[in-house]
Order: C-alpha cells, then structure tokens, then sequence
C-alpha cells in the first residue's frame, strides 16, 4: 500500500446552495444562481469569495470557471477543471478533483459546484435532434431511443429480469425521497408527498420499470462546497467534513457504442467501489448515510447493489419504505429528498446534505453519521463516488 | 417508400463526417447487414469504431452476417421524446444479442403489435425496413 491516497487530506468547510425551483421558475438566470451558491458557500465557511482560488464543475457546466474567477474578484486563480460525461456521473469526481488539486498543493481552497437552470435552456425528456444525426445516435435515434430515461432503461429492465427484482423496490426508493422531502423546507416536493397509490398510478414514461416517479424532475437552481487542505479545516466556521475516499471511472468499456458494452445491466461502479472502499480503508457497513443519485430508481438499485450496501438478491426484502426511512430505517436513504424530491441539482445537493448529516444539523437526522457514501450519476459514463466521514473516522 | 414502423418525421441516420459508419448503411440499403470484424485477430466488433477494442489493429474489415439473434433487452416507451412521436402511443425497442457473432449488440424495434409480450432471450430475425435514402434493420420474433 502506498501512501498515494486522498484519505484525510482535505476537508469540506462550506456549503451552499441557491433556494431550489421548478423547472423555469427562476427569477435569476443560471450564472447568477452559480454565483449565489458561491457566495453561500463562502458565508457558511466564514470566508471572503476573493480567497476562492479553483473552481471544480461537471456535466459541461456553462457557468465556466474564468467568468466566475472574476465575477467574484478572485485574488489568484490556480485551479479550473471539468468532468468528462453528462448529468451528474461527475458530482462526486468534482468533489475528488477539487480535492485533489489540494492535496497536490496546486490550490489552497477550491469550490466544487453545479448550475443550472433547466428551464432556461433544453429539455432532457425532448429530443432536439431535427433532421440528420451522426455517430452513436444514427443507431439509435431512428428507433425513437432519444431520451436519457431511453438510453438507461434497457439496462434496468434486464437487470430486474436477472434477478427478479419487483417493482415495489423500484417504489420504495421512490417513496423515501418524497418522504424524506416533506421535511425540507427548501425541497421542491415539499407539499407534494407520494404513496403507493399515487405512484402505482402515475404514468408510464417507459414500460416496464419507469413510471412518471422513478423519473427525476429538472429544476433550477445551483450547490457549492468548498474544499480546503486538512490542516486547516479547523479555522473555518463550522465542523470539518473530511474526505476519505473519491473513486471515479468506469467499468470496462461501458462506453462502448450501441450498447455494447460487456455488462450491460449495470450502473457501471462494479470496478470503482472497490478501490473507493479500499481508500476509505472502510466497507459498506460502516455507511451510516447513503446519499445515492436517482437519475432513475433502477439505477439507484443497481447503484446501491455495486457498492455492496444491499444484495441483488435480497433487493425484495431490503428495499422497502419502511427500512429505507429515516424514522425506521436500517438504511436511511436520500434523507432530503434527494433529485427526485428535493432538487435535480444533478447529486451536487446530495454531497451538501451528506456534509449536513456528519455536521450532525440535518432535517432528518440519522443517527450513526460519522460515515457517509454519497453516489453519483449511475450508468453513465464516467461515474463517480464519495465517502466522507467525521473527524472520528480520521 | 413502404410502411415504416414509426412515423415519419424521425431523425435519419447520417455518416457524415467521417465515413465509419458508411460501410453498414451501404449494407442494408442493399439488403445485406455488415458489421466489423478484425482482420488481426478475428474479434467481432459492434458499433463501429476506428480499431479493434481487442488487438488494437486498424485493419478492421466488414463481414456480411445473418440477421438472426436472440432478445437481450427491450423497452416500451409512452413518453413522447420527439415530436414526431406524438400522440403514436407506445412502441417496442429491442437490445438484440447475435450470439453467432461473439454476443454484438444490437438495437432496433420489434415489429407488431406493441401491447405484446417481449420476452427475453426470444430468437428473433433481421427485416431490412427501406426508407427515403437509408434502410432501417428492425427484428420481428420468429419460432424457436
């Protein structure tokens, strides 16, 4: 074992987000939501906006790291980077970039975040394509598969068939979430909760696992936390969230074209959860707070089943409302709302309420929070996952 | 031009700019489905891509197969993601594994009735669907 490891040497001190909306319904345009959730940040660490010196995005942000550099007078920019991949397969990986850019010393305090204000700009569930596509979508798109839900499906439905995966598991995924939300003031669901009625009559978007509420939202809004070496974690307002372990990748070839890619009904950590744990030098037991992205729900199952937290085979029994509850729960889930609840902020809001859970100043508090796994965008290409953890774990 | 399985109005598949692509869409104009096989090392390989995943050669040539797999996958959307889908109901989109050709994937749409069962692992075959300037492969269920 090397000592080439993130492990304790950085610290979330900061987080911050922007009030969440429903898709269009911001007054601010996405830029300045970016540069609210920074400010916010800063307020929270107790530090000046000038002493940011990196910016860490994901999922082709638009609010690019120059304008922000000097929107917000930054006094010496050191660091700028950007995951590779869609949605929120990069939330955790920006998080671990920014660290890494920390611990290496290249940057002394570097703001991961995300922006983004859907309703400004294309939807997600509407093809834009118009007349001639190229590459991997001239196979696909011809055949009506256009969508993100499109892409993932066939992944989830051969998945549930391997294993005799019931929907109901799909379900109560769906319904934690929702629960979980109507606690949370800033959750856009809040006031809106979900049953198993609702959901099992809620509309298919794809047959056979997608109904209307294993469907993320898209919202407006934006989420920042800032990074900063461990030495100093403690000279910033709040308590210091470390961080144990970043993996990011992919499985083997799980880009490969027309979906070929050798295993298929994934979520695509089978490779990266190992090394994260290894990292961590933790296990999946030790996850008193699972944070994990819900793009869709069967990807939050296949999620959930690679990183070792339930077995595929006991998905049935495991997966119910009542152990995925905060109140009941073993395995309390997404314990704001999550991106079907609380906000699609693309996972950026999962990584915040994961911080809030070890600070110990959740809504839905857990009890065993010294150690938290938070899980982005499955089945996309690259992924990536976090574990954080309280001074204890150190 | 026949009758299509979705309607009209769908983006049509291109192979500009770079032509690797070109080979397959050639194919199945003419009747015939080619996919890419490695004349270093014999590997099948679909979709298409510059080199060959397995011996990293550039010499990757184009075999005529038989349009005949089993379903791996399917999925039947309600949601209209394209506005030429809209109000069309749902349709069957089937992930086909050719086992004959080291497992290849491929995607196309089932024809028949939408409201049928798909079931998995079914043996299907290849029905070459002409269009104005490119032929679409689809898969309809043949008997075991």
């Amino acid at each position: 074992m090397t000592d080439r490891t993130l492990r304790g040497k950085v610290a979330i001190v900061g987080i911050g987000e922007t009030t969440y909306y429903k898709h269009g319904q911001s007054p601010d345009s996405e830029f300045k939501l970016a540069l609210q959730a920074v400010v916010n940040a800063c307020e929270d660490a107790g530090i000046s906006p000038h002493d940011v010196d990196g910016f860490a995005s994901y999922g082709n942000d638009r609010s690019d790291a120059p304008r922000l550099a000097s929107a917000l007078g930054t006094k010496d920019f050191r660091f700028s980077n950007m995951f590779w991949g869609g949605g929120g397969g990069g939330v955790c990986g920006a998080v671990g970039n920014a660290a890494a850019a920390v611990a290496t010393g290249m940057a002394d305090c570097v703001v991961a975040f995300r922006s983004l204000a859907q309703g400004q700009y294309a939807r997600y569930g509407r093809s834009q394509a118009s007349t001639a596509v190229t590459g991997d979508d001239a196979f696909l798109a011809p055949y009506g598969l256009m969508s993100p839900a499109q892409r993932f499906a066939m992944k989830v439905t051969r998945f549930m068939h391997d294993h005799g995966i019931r929907q109901d598991a799909l379900r109560a995924i769906s319904l934690a979430c929702y629960h979980h939300a109507q606690n949370n003031p800033n959750a856009v669901m809040k006031g809106r909760p979900l049953d198993a009625a609702k959901y099992d009559a809620s509309r298919w978007i794809i047959e056979p696992f997608f109904h209307l509420y294993d469907c993320c939202q898209e919202n407006d809004g934006a989420a920042a936390v800032i990074v900063v070496p461990a030495e100093r974690a403690k000279d910033f307002k709040g308590k210091p969230t470390y961080l144990l372990a970043c993996g990011q990748g992919s499985d083997h070839r799980s880009a490969a074209p027309v979906h070929n890619m050798p295993n298929y009904p994934s979520s695509h950590f089978n490779q990266l959860a190992p090394r994260m744990y290894e990292m961590a030098k933790l296990g999946p037991s030790d996850m008193g707070i699972v944070q994990c992205y819900e793009n869709f729900t069967g990807g939050v199952l296949m999620s959930l089943v690679e990183h070792g937290l339930v077995k595929a085979e006991e998905a049935n029994e495991v997966l119910t409302p009542e152990n995925l509850f905060v109140e009941s729960g073993k395995m309390p889930l997404n314990t704001s709302g999550g991106n079907l609840a609380e906000c699609y902020m693309h996972g950026l809001e999962l990584v915040i309420e994961a911080v809030r859970q070890i600070r110990g100043t959740a809504i839905n508090q857990v009890k065993r929070n010294d150690a938290a796994i938070v899980i982005g965008g499955p089945m996309v290409t690259p992924v990536s996952s976090l574990i954080l953890g309280s001074e204890a774990t150190l | 031009m026949s009758e299509t399985y979705l309607p009209n109005g769908l983006p049509t598949p291109s192979t500009a700019p770079d032509g690797l692509a070109e080979p397959y869409w050639q194919g199945t104009r003419e009747g015939k489905l080619r996919i890419q096989k490695c004349k270093g090392c014999g590997a099948w390989q679909w979709g298409p891509e510059w080199i060959c995943h397995r011996c990293h050669s550039f010499d990757l040539g184009w075999e005529e197969i038989q349009g005949r797999g089993r379903i791996y996958s399917y999925q039947k959307p309600h949601h209209p993601v394209h506005g030429a889908l809209t109000g069309h109901g749902p349709y069957v989109v089937v992930l086909v594994e050719l086992p004959e050709y080291g497992n290849v994937r491929m995607v196309g749409n089932l024809l028949g009735d939408p409201k049928q069962a798909v079931p998995i692992g079914a043996p299907v075959e290849a029905v070459f669907e002409p269009h104005d300037g490119y032929t679409l492969v689809q898969w309809r269920l043949v008997s075991a």
